[in-house]
């Protein structure tokens, strides 16, 4: 796993460097600036947690590499137990491996999107889910990415990955999606 | 409510981000079904009014009041094929008749053409049991106010009969959402509370949240995610002009405007995250901060004297509702107990009790909690009801629950008796927010 990902990082760093000319300034686009930078990978969508899932499949593609559809890209998701911000083991080499690409490439920045499941009431889960990014971002930080790098939203229960009530659904709905910006 | 002029690099947004003001076909989107009412509802017979052809439209005055008694659950019309006469005064009516019929009220009323265009709205509530006229009214109306004034009708005889002032001639605001997640569209509608009059005041492919009124009905204060942020912006619902006022770093959430419009209290996180309590005034756009915890606060409510907040803290632990004095000077106060959560606190006209989400096994449910006793009751029976928003006659709550998958919007009286679902053709519905009386 952890050589797999040595691997694929370095393929991420290069194809970046490849593409450095390319400036994208969120929100220029009224709205969905940031996905729509991968070439073709994906339209501007009406929302980014259809990139993390439909993404992939252009590896190699320059921009592609680091975003939706790259190495890292496949792993941007962090989920979460319920009434918790914690980390849980099986995603914390998934997000220590995301902050060492990025502490080693201070031009490329983050936005991490904190979601929470349906229950309980909105404004307070959307504290609930800036919790959850802000976990991840002072994972990110451990690592030593700048803070300037990464961006939080908080979309507590508004946005859900995918319908339904039930722990099946919850449990894919408590996430923090890692967008990559470049 | 004053708003000074928009600055420039708002207007430059508006355009950037030119919502849809739409206004759908008037339809009833929402139908309200009662699930209970009182056990023993007060009989009425509310005869149908003499029309003036052609200047009322068509509208059946009498229809829309009885619509609105019986929708209350407090009421049972006579059918009006049970009928053996119509009198449209109070002269005419046969009160034996009518008592034989099992009514103790009775409704009698007329329209009247004053001019080409101007209707007078004349009717009489009398009560049956010992023959007293308990209302006799005339009212002037446009002819396009003509179903307002039958709301107004019908409040002012729920008034005169249960003692309680009537909230019918009202409006809701509400959030629906279409589609299936990840790509979802969302809109902020307004509607009377018969669902007629539904009006979509803005829609978004991003999330829209937490709509607010201000006290004076003008304005309507929302949560809309643009440009993957969140921010505030206070609508103005009749021209669907709209400012944005709080675009900070980090979290911009849960506005509420003070009694008195000139201020909002909102939720704010900077970049740390940390969410905090502030008071915005929309006229400066001063900023106040309220609370300083690192625990998550939000979800600001204010006592109707303007002088408190009532918030959402998990600084303890679990969520909880506290109370702090916006002059400042004072740790804030817990006032919830014996549930492990309670939040979303909304204050009842009179101050004197709070509505709130609970957990309470397994289920999240609508409490109200009497502030001088701390006594809480739990109103409802869903799994995930929330959001409870008051009447402004402080008699019944509006809130949203899940059926079949399905958010719903629902009623209940604060005292538990009647409870009513209001039915929607648009997909999800969400956050009602009962609007002011009118002025």
């Amino acid at each position: 796993m952890r050589k797999t990902l040595t691997v694929l990082l370095m393929a991420s760093v290069l194809a970046l460097s490849a593409c450095s000319g390319k400036k994208v300034k969120p929100g220029a686009t009224g709205g969905e600036a940031v996905s729509s930078t991968a070439a073709g990978a994906q339209t501007a969508g009406a929302d980014g947690a259809e990139a993390s899932t439909k993404g992939a499949g252009s590896a190699g593609n320059a921009v592609g590499a680091l975003g939706p559809s790259g190495a890292l890209g496949s792993q941007r998701v962090i989920y979460f137990d319920f009434d918790s911000s914690d980390i849980r083991p099986e995603f914390v080499d998934v997000v220590a491996a995301h902050g060492r690409f990025l502490a080693s490439n201070a031009s490329i920045h983050v936005r991490l999107e904190g979601h929470t499941d349906e229950r309980g009431t909105r404004e307070y889960n959307i504290g609930l889910g800036e919790r959850r990014a802000q976990t991840v971002k002072r994972a990110l930080a451990l690592q030593g990415v700048q803070e300037s790098q990464i961006a939080t939203v908080s979309y507590g229960e508004e946005r859900p990955a995918v319908a339904g009530s039930d722990e099946a659904a919850y449990s894919k709905n408590r996430r923090v999606e890692i967008f990559y910006i470049n | 409510m004053r708003l000074s002029p928009l600055p420039t690099i708002f207007l430059a947004r508006l355009a950037a981000l030119l919502l849809l003001v739409l206004a759908l076909p008037a339809r009833a989107e929402l139908l309200i079904d009662i699930t209970k009412g009182v056990t023993d509802p007060i009989p009425i017979a509310i005869v149908p009014f003499a029309r003036a052809v052609p200047v009322d439209g068509g509208l059946d005055v009498a229809a829309v009041v009885q619509h609105d008694l019986e929708s209350s659950g407090r009421f049972r019309a006579m059918d009006r094929k049970d009928m053996l006469s119509s009198p449209t005064r109070a002269s005419d009516v046969q009160a034996a008749d009518w008592r034989t019929a099992r009514n103790d009220f009775i409704v009698v009323g007329r329209l009247v053409s004053t001019a080409a265009s101007e209707l007078t709205v004349e009717f009489e509530l009398l009560n049956l049991l010992n023959g007293q006229t308990l209302l006799s009214q005339r009212v002037a109306v446009q002819p396009a106010s003509l179903r307002f004034a039958a709301h107004r009708t019908a409040d002012l005889i729920y008034e005169k009969i249960t003692g309680t002032r009537g909230a019918f001639a009202t409006r809701v605001a509400y959030v629906s959402v279409d589609g299936t997640p990840p790509r979802q569209r969302y809109a902020l509608v307004l509607a009377d509370m018969d669902g007629e009059n539904l009006r979509v005041i803005m829609e978004s492919q991003q999330p829209i949240m937490s709509p607010a009124w201000s006290p004076d009905g003008q304005w309507i204060a929302y949560v809309s995610f643009e440009n993957h942020a969140s921010s505030v912006f206070v609508q103005r619902v009749r021209t669907g002009e709209r400012r944005q006022v709080s675009a900070r770093a980090g979290i911009n959430g849960a506005p509420a405007f003070s009694p008195d419009g000139s201020k909002l209290a909102l939720t704010l996180s900077g970049s740390s995250g940390n969410l905090d309590i502030y008071i915005l005034d929309l006229a400066t756009q001063a900023l106040t901060r309220v609370t300083e915890d690192p625990a998550i606060d939000t979800e600001p409510a204010w006592s109707p004297d303007g002088k408190s907040l009532y918030f959402t803290s998990d600084r303890s632990g679990g969520p909880q509702i506290y109370r702090v004095p916006v002059q400042g000077g004072e740790q804030p106060k817990r006032l919830t107990f014996g549930v492990p959560y309670a939040a979303r606190a909304r204050v009842s006209p009179d101050g004197t009790q709070l509505a709130m989400v609970v957990r309470d096994g397994g289920g999240y449910r609508v409490a109200v909690q009497d502030l001088g006793s701390g006594q809480m009751r739990v109103l409802t029976r869903g799994t995930l009801d929330e959001s409870p928003s008051f009447a402004p006659n402080g008699a019944q709550l509006i809130y949203d629950g899940r059926d079949r998958g399905q958010g719903v919007l629902a009623m209940v009286s604060v005292d538990g008796q009647v409870t009513q679902r209001l039915k929607s053709d648009r997909g999800e519905v969400r956050e009602p927010v009962w609007g002011p009386f009118p002025n």
